[in-house]
């Protein structure tokens, strides 16, 4: 057979690889990592020039839907990971078939939750963890994907200005339709509940929990944000015709969750004493999109929030309200936030994204602020940051994974 | 555990001008492995999703046992998706690893460690309850996985391709682990694949269903013997029955001087063609240069019978599903002496056993 790849980013060095090894003999030159994570599949990390890639060994049929399936959510604007291409025709030296390879791209500064629970964590992580998952399974079903196998382990985690971010990983058992029925999504948060618990439990035996968390109570939380996030973005509301200010209520509180509503139904009762409205279309990122527009920083949703709520203050310091927004964005940009991330010592960009610590260093600023009883100046909350905080933290640009064990459960027999 | 009933159950897509799943109807007995079987988009996977509480029902009814589920969320349907994504957690024990979802559902510890052990025995598993899978071999751990849906002992096992991600080996030895162990555990069960052979060997009943229509729901037997309709007749079997359509003489069939029969009664309603349907093993060589006269194509030997595959001046229908595609004319043969590719060979089908279609409807005529 011949070697038939099908990639979006033309790459020669991908003709390298070893592709007529099975993967879970790659030379340990070729990877990024040692073999990682629990799966049914052999995954692996490899390098390929400045990139990391993963690559999953499965079966051709499944290897080109799940392919196509991530192309698809990526252009549903949905955060998961990049699909970068599938390797066909595989060969051993002798002529035996092999399965396909699918290959994503490794997302920078993005942790597995394992990963998480092998670092000294805030108290509450789990809980944050549910919250980023129950935005992402809402943003989800909110497009139609009905997940299938909705886990932690299924997801990667990215700090958001002291939230995270979740990022669907494996879209093996997905299936996009043009709407879910209340059963696909009921059915879905009882996927993710039973396996979180069993995540979490797991993490408990081998002694990564936190003593008070408990792995029910935070695998049913899930449910509880979910609902209350689908609510808030799909829910039907009445009033009186005179409370026509709630629709613009509605609408504010959709952008604080960080969504945009791009078409809301408005109706009324046949008398027009009642107004009736329901949120039809919503997209998330709100803050993100905002600030993409002004400044070009393309960062997290809670980044962003955190970002233009300091470019307001800058606004307000400086006595520019009244200026062109997107001017004193510009200069906010110039003068506060890019002298912060460049005066990062190179050897310490691989801790933290530079949204990340432009967020770490407003908080330090706050507490050093609080300390002395007055305002800190920025340059000196930046200079003790990277001085006495950054250098302590690990660094998290290209984590793939704690030591576990590789589990195939269906892909192999006695 | 219960019976299942589909009472013209029907499932339209919104937009969608013809229903997915159009008057289902079937009745499952307590303990029956039922196989939904069919090509792609016929609506053997919305017809178990339907059941499962994943698709809204349109019309008609679902029970399980004499409880309308039409309208209950999955959770309180009390059916079980069987392994379709499990992943074993390492630092659990084997028991756990089986009884976690219990606790979750809130049994208490004693009954959970009495269905763990129970369904353990019926693994071979006893022995390493307490160990971590770590220590399992491969087919040891995919067993616990089957684990910890058994524990859960609902009243309907659900699976949807389930082999999908296995190669052709592991598909066969799967295959026989699950249907040995549905029948151990007697729990009603049903099972969607495209595979009509894994359906044949699997299901106590297969339903064929095309287009969203149920086209035959009978036992293998059955179905393979007296297909109820020229769907049924191509899609179920391999190498697949040969369909041709033929001119009706009086009292039956012509095949190039040979006869076959059929009463009159059956031929009173069809017009002036039939489609007559025989299967590879059918047949056999003429020795009078009647019958259907084939040249052979390709001869493919396989020790005790030989498959020869040839082209005929007879029209042929093209077979459907896996058999889709080219329609070579297809007999078995006597494999010590098979006929040479490129000879001219005239077959007639063994007496009894041919199927007639009505050639307009497709359905069959007679017994």
């Amino acid at each position: 057979m011949t070697l038939e790849i099908t990639t979006a980013r033309p790459e020669s060095a991908l003709l390298d690889l070893p592709w007529s090894t099975p993967l879970e003999e790659w030379p340990e030159s070729h990877l990024a990592a040692l073999p990682r994570g629990i799966s049914r599949h052999v995954v692996r990390f490899v390098k390929l020039g400045p990139r990391v890639l993963a690559v999953k060994e499965i079966k051709d049929d499944i290897a080109d839907r799940e392919y196509a399936m991530l192309r698809s959510l990526r252009r549903l604007d949905v955060p998961c990971v990049e699909p970068f291409g599938v390797v066909h025709g595989r060969t051993t030296a002798d002529g035996e078939p092999l399965d396909a390879c699918l290959i994503t791209r490794h997302l920078q500064f993005s942790l597995p939750y394992r990963a998480l629970y092998s670092q000294n964590l805030r108290p509450d992580t789990a809980v944050r963890l549910m919250d980023a998952l129950a935005v992402l399974l809402v943003r989800l079903h909110l497009e139609g994907f009905w997940w299938g196998d909705v886990s932690l382990s299924n997801t990667l985690f990215r700090r958001d200005a002291g939230a995270f971010a979740a990022y669907l990983v494996d879209a093996e058992t997905g299936e996009l339709h043009s709407r879910l029925s209340d059963g696909q999504r009921e059915h879905d948060l009882d996927i993710a509940r039973v396996n979180i618990a069993g995540e979490l439990m797991d993490l408990a035996a081998g002694g990564f929990l936190e003593e008070h968390a408990d792995p029910f109570e935070v695998s049913a939380s899930i449910i509880e944000r979910y609902h209350t996030l689908w609510h808030a973005l799909t829910g039907t509301e009445r009033f009186e015709a005179g409370d026509r200010w709630r629709v613009d209520e509605r609408i504010r509180r959709l952008n604080e969750l960080g969504f945009d509503v791009d078409e809301l139904s408005i109706t009324t009762d046949i008398g027009g004493t009642e107004i009736v409205i329901t949120p039809k279309v919503v997209d998330a990122g709100h803050h993100s999109r905002r600030l993409l527009r002004l400044t070009g920083l393309d960062v997290g949703e809670n980044q962003a929030r955190r970002l233009l709520n300091d470019l307001d203050a800058y606004a307000a310091a400086t006595d520019r309200q009244g200026d062109d927004e997107e001017i004193v964005a510009h200069d906010w940009l110039a003068k506060i936030y890019e002298p912060v991330t460049r005066a990062v010592p190179r050897e310490l960009t691989g801790r933290l994204e530079p949204a990340e610590i432009f967020h770490e260093v407003l908080e330090h600023r706050w507490y050093m602020s609080e300390r002395a009883g007055h305002d800190t100046p920025i340059e000196d909350a930046l200079r003790d940051y990277v001085q006495t905080v950054l250098p302590a933290k690990p660094e998290e640009k290209a984590v793939l994974g704690v030591d576990t064990e590789e589990m195939p459960v269906i892909s192999r027999f006695d | 555990m219960a019976t299942v009933t589909f009472d013209n159950a029907t499932r339209q897509y919104p937009g969608n001008p013809v229903p997915s799943v159009d008057k289902l109807n079937i009745e499952i007995a307590d303990g029956e492995f039922l196989v939904l079987v069919g090509p792609s988009g016929c609506g053997k996977s919305t017809s178990l999703r339907m059941l499962a509480g994943l698709e809204e029902v349109n019309g008609g009814r679902i029970l399980i046992g004499d409880r309308d589920v039409t309208n209950l969320s999955p959770k309180d349907r009390d059916v079980a998706m069987v392994f379709q994504n499990y992943a074993l957690y390492p630092h659990m024990t084997v028991a756990d690893n089986m009884g976690f979802a219990l606790k979750i559902a809130g049994v208490d510890k004693a009954e959970i460690r009495k269905r763990v052990e129970e369904a353990a025995k019926i693994l071979d598993l006893t022995p390493y309850l307490d160990r971590k899978p770590k220590a399992l071999s491969g087919g040891q751990r995919q067993r616990v996985a089957m684990g910890r849906a058994i524990v859960r002992s609902p009243q309907v096992f659900l699976m949807d391709e389930p082999l999908s991600n296995l190669d052709a080996k592991l598909r066969v030895q799967t295959r026989t682990q699950i249907a040995s162990l549905q029948r151990r555990l007697g729990v009603t069960t049903v099972y969607v694949t495209h595979d009509q052979v894994e359906a044949m060997t699997m299901g106590d009943r297969v339903a064929v269903l095309k287009d969203g229509i149920l086209q035959q729901c009978d036992s293998p037997r059955r179905m393979y013997d007296h297909p109820a309709n020229v769907f049924v007749a191509g899609f179920i079997g391999s190498p697949a029955m040969n369909l041709m359509n033929v001119a009706v003489t009086d009292g039956g069939v012509d095949l190039h001087g040979h006869t076959v029969p059929i009463s009159r009664e059956d031929l009173s309603g069809v017009g002036k063609d039939v489609t007559l349907g025989v299967r590879p093993e059918d047949l056999e060589l003429s020795s009078d240069q009647s019958g259907i006269p084939v040249t052979v194509d390709v001869v493919e030997e396989l020790g005790a019978d030989a498959y020869i595959y040839g082209s005929t001046e007879q029209k042929l229908l093209e077979a459907t599903g896996e058999n889709a595609g080219a329609v070579p004319f297809i007999a078995r043969v006597d494999g010590r002496r098979p006929p040479e590719k490129g000879e001219k060979i005239y077959l007639k089908p063994k007496a009894g056993h041919v199927h007639v279609f009505n050639s307009e409807s497709g359905l069959r005529v007679g017994d």
